[in-house]
């Protein structure tokens, strides 16, 4: 196999790492921001 | 702070967009590996970036054990000065320096890294003080894990075409990253599934066995047999100056975004805290108000 295609799966794979993490916080953000407004309103 | 979050996003962005550039354009090309080399532009940041979280994550843990009495915080804080002060004393003594060379290390390297632990503890109790200390300590080890990952998935990545394995069993490098890993997987377990008063300072206490697997990690390419390459910085190994260069840039773009990643990890941590406190108040007026209906029920009746 190309030594390239390691090379772009490694960079590739950094960034889908960090992407669904930062996916995952934002999710999570929303989902706080959803129930403190339902406590708001209660 | 709200104007000053997305600014640093954006200058953070375009660090790593520029790190990329260099790392794929204009540092040179590796005579021996070739362009596959160039993972060390990913992999070896994330691991120093991981290793700093995970400090980050010890100090602020002995800093929540030892905030639990005032004399067990002055106690901490005077072994913590003795620590930095004996280090760096030891470091520069002419056996410990001579051992330190023929083991390939810089005795410079070594006393900085010594004198980091007092500036970290005392920054980090100045900054962080109370209940915030835990908070860091979540915020640290859950963003560690996450470059600790890069590290475990780039490593094999660039493992494969240059040693021709994906994994050296039996490799102390290797090994004690992914046990380091597997503790504080196991540490973000604890404080996600237990619903114990406890729970605060058993994962700080685990925290802080856990960090002893750092140094190990980091000294074992220095004291073992390793498949792993030496070190390029404070070490017996070396680089093209322009390939130090392009490292310690992505250094830096990956440093900035972790920075903005425990920023925004530290906030949902207290927005999370914010949103538990109000749900037991509301359990709590929601129990009062039917203990007030009790008695008029028992009227009724």
């Amino acid at each position: 196999m190309n030594p390239v295609k390691f090379l772009a799966a490694a960079y590739i794979a950094t960034w889908v790492i960090h992407s669904f993490y930062l996916a995952t916080l934002v999710r999570r953000f929303r989902r706080l921001h959803g129930q403190l407004k339902e406590l708001g309103k209660e | 702070m709200k104007r000053a979050f997305p600014v640093l996003s954006i200058l953070s962005a375009a660090f790593l967009v520029y790190a990329l550039y260099q790392a794929l354009a204009v540092a040179p090309t590796d005579a021996m590996q070739g362009e596959v080399y160039r993972i060390i532009y990913y992999h070896v940041p994330s691991a120093w970036t991981a290793f700093l979280l995970f400090s980050i994550n010890f100090v602020a843990s002995v800093q929540y054990l030892a905030s639990a009495t005032p004399s067990r915080q002055s106690t901490a804080r005077w072994i913590v000065i003795g620590v930095g002060v004996v280090g760096i004393i030891v470091t520069f003594l002419p056996q410990v320096q001579a051992q330190l060379k023929s083991a390939g290390m810089r005795p410079s390297a070594m006393a900085t890294t010594v004198l980091l632990i007092p500036i970290f503890y005392f920054l980090i109790g100045k900054w962080f003080p109370g209940q915030r200390l835990d908070v860091l300590a979540v915020t640290s080890a859950e963003v560690g894990v996450v470059f600790c990952t890069v590290v475990l998935v780039t490593g094999p990545l660039w493992a494969r075409p240059v040693w021709g394995i994906w994994w050296a069993p039996g490799d102390i490098r290797l090994t004690s990253t992914l046990v380091l890993w597997l503790i504080y997987v196991s540490y973000l377990v604890l404080r996600r599934f237990s619903s114990s008063a406890q729970t605060q300072m058993l994962a700080a206490a685990l925290a802080v066995f856990g960090a002893l697997d750092v140094p190990l990690v980091y000294f074992s390419i220095w004291f073992f047999r390793t498949q792993h390459p030496q070190p390029v910085i404070g070490g017996g190994g070396s680089m093209d100056p322009r390939m130090l260069h392009t490292l310690l840039i992505s250094w830096m773009a990956w440093l900035c975004f972790a920075f903005l990643v425990c920023w925004s990890r530290f906030r949902l941590e207290l927005l999370h805290r914010e949103v538990e406190e109000l749900h037991a108040l509301e359990s709590l007026a929601g129990g009062e108000s039917a203990k007030a209906s009790l008695p008029l029920q028992r009227s009724a009746r």
